[in-house]
């Protein structure tokens, strides 16, 4: 990296510059964070992106309405059903295509499903961030079993691809529904543990309450949205504000803290999970009999627009903008991740904190870095 | 506002700006040079509060460029779509919006790194993705790399 050498390692002030990543533990994957100390005290944060871009809007402008969708479980893997379920969401607002109900139904289940995961993940995550090794097993072992249901209706554990424009790829496995169940019981039996082993720990209380505050105003001047927002005041949970899919079938509540910090962010997610496990029950024994998929043109072309759809991922509002000048592949496809915006956020709330606090601020925005990369 | 109401609001402030009501949202086409002035309006009046930027983006038209800003308001609740023409590809610029909402900073660097585009008055713009030394943006239609292979 040029600009490293070309820096001076003590700046004139005393302040030490340091590399965080992009091989660090914390960074969940290759963030590159360039660090201003002053002893212990951070004084800037600058991020450096880029490592593992792979340009996925430009590679779409050459694929199919078909074949774009895929790129995009390779952007945020952890919700490569609400990626996939975005883009094909787009192409049939384009289409203006009806989607079975039956197909809607397992989209938001299987959605919620990877929120799940996707959330259990995150807290294994942030426990061993901050010290913790348990939690890392205790949210493994849940989470074993939901990958286990994608695999045996999806055919694969991360990047599913199971969303196509007009519904979903195949009908459900017989197994699937079952399966759910069963899982939503056990899941629901071990909230309690988890917030024996993490919520009430006095060194993880010490590390995450006060640290790395962002402001409502803020949140939103930077864009930042989902539970990194919602901790911050800001309502803006896009299945309540413009339902997609069934999630105006279903009661849930969207979540909201005033406390700012990633002691709240933590809280947000951990009740996030157990209304993701209340919106899959209401769904699951209702699913409508009939067609998982609208019947669609060999080659789809969108007629000429623009078209723009937001989701919910578990990190927040993804956008899928679309621009078509009526061939059958897209002329521009603009992704507004939420992951990059999210990150935007993270030089203000790590300013004038500790070193350490630095980790438990990137461990609670949730970053997932080929999403920001993209 | 309602979509007639913004746009009386809008021609008020700036009468040349040109509407397209055929997609979702409400869509103001404007020239670049037009921007700032407007956008501020858009932030700073209360009756519009446009405080979220959700989407900055660019689009290449082959003969222009065109800056996109996708804006909300949280109180209002209404959208609008922001157009801007730059018509001059070879020294594209346009003032930039990151002292109005602070997450287009990011946004604008990534559209520097990947359009070309420079935004005036930007605290640091620089390439975001791509090393210092990359030669041509890459997602202009005219760029050609060699080592690009089509799928």
């Amino acid at each position: 990296m040029r600009g490293l050498i070309e820096d001076d390692y003590v700046t004139e002030e005393g302040e030490f510059v340091i590399n965080m990543g992009p091989q660090h533990p914390s960074t969940h994957g290759v963030l590159h964070l360039k660090v201003w100390l002053d002893g212990e005290t951070v004084k800037k944060v600058q991020p450096h992106l880029g490592y593992i871009h792979r340009s996925i809007e430009k590679m779409s402008e050459s694929l199919s309405y078909r074949n774009f969708i895929f790129a995009t479980s390779r952007m945020d893997y952890l919700a490569a059903h609400i990626n996939n379920e975005a883009c094909a969401l787009t192409v049939e607002k384009g289409l203006q295509l009806e989607v079975p109900d039956r197909a809607k139904y397992i989209r938001t289940i299987l959605a919620e499903l990877t929120r799940l995961q996707s959330h259990l993940l995150w807290w294994g995550c942030t426990g061993l961030d901050l010290g913790a090794v348990t939690p890392f097993f205790y949210a493994f072992r849940e989470r074993e079993f939901i990958m286990e249901i994608m695999e045996e209706t999806c055919g694969a554990r991360l990047t599913q691809n199971f969303m196509v424009p007009g519904g979903v790829m195949y009908d459900i496995h017989p197994n699937f529904q079952k399966r759910t169940k069963e899982v939503l019981s056990q899941i629901k039996g071990k909230f309690q543990e988890y917030d024996n082993i993490m919520t009430g720990n006095v060194i993880f209380e010490n590390r995450t309450k006060g640290v790395g505050f962002l402001s409502k105003e803020d949140a939103i001047s930077y864009g930042v949205t989902g539970p990194t927002a919602r901790a911050s005041g800001v309502s803006c949970d896009i299945r309540k504000l413009i339902p997609y899919s069934a999630y105006n079938q279903v009661q849930f509540d969207e979540i909201l803290d005033n406390g700012g910090d990633c002691y709240a962010r933590y809280m947000i997610r951990m009740q996030e999970m157990k209304q993701s496990v209340s919106i899959i029950e209401q769904l699951i024994d209702n699913i409508p009999e009939g067609e998982f998929q609208a019947k669609t043109k060999n080659v789809i072309k969108l007629p000429k627009g623009e078209f723009y759809q937001r989701v919910e991922t578990p990190r927040g509002e993804l956008g899928v903008f679309i621009v078509s000048d009526g061939a059958a592949s897209p002329y521009r496809i603009k992704y507004r991740s939420p992951g990059f915006s999210n990150l935007s956020a993270l030089p203000l709330m790590a300013k004038g904190g500790k070193i350490g606090d630095l980790v438990a601020i990137m461990s609670t925005i949730d970053l997932v870095i080929p999403d920001i990369d993209r | 506002m309602n979509i007639e109401e913004l746009k009386s609001s809008i021609s008020a402030i700036l009468p040349s700006a040109v509407y397209d009501e055929t997609g979702e949202f409400l869509n103001v086409n404007i020239a670049s040079e037009e921007l700032y002035p407007l956008i501020n309006e858009l932030r700073s009046n209360s009756e519009f509060d446009f405080d979220y930027l959700f989407c900055l983006t660019c689009i290449d038209w082959k003969d222009h460029l065109m800056m996109v800003y996708h804006l909300l308001s949280k109180t209002h609740n209404h959208t609008i779509v922001l157009k801007a023409k730059i018509s001059n590809r070879e020294n594209s610029e346009i003032a930039t919006v990151c002292n109005i909402w602070r997450t287009a900073e990011l946004l604008e660097r990534e559209v520097f790194d990947l359009f070309g585009i420079k935004f005036i008055n930007h605290p640091d713009l620089r390439r975001l993705f791509l090393s210092d030394d990359w030669n041509g943006y890459p997602l202009r239609k005219d760029y050609v790399d060699e080592n690009m292979i089509s799928l």
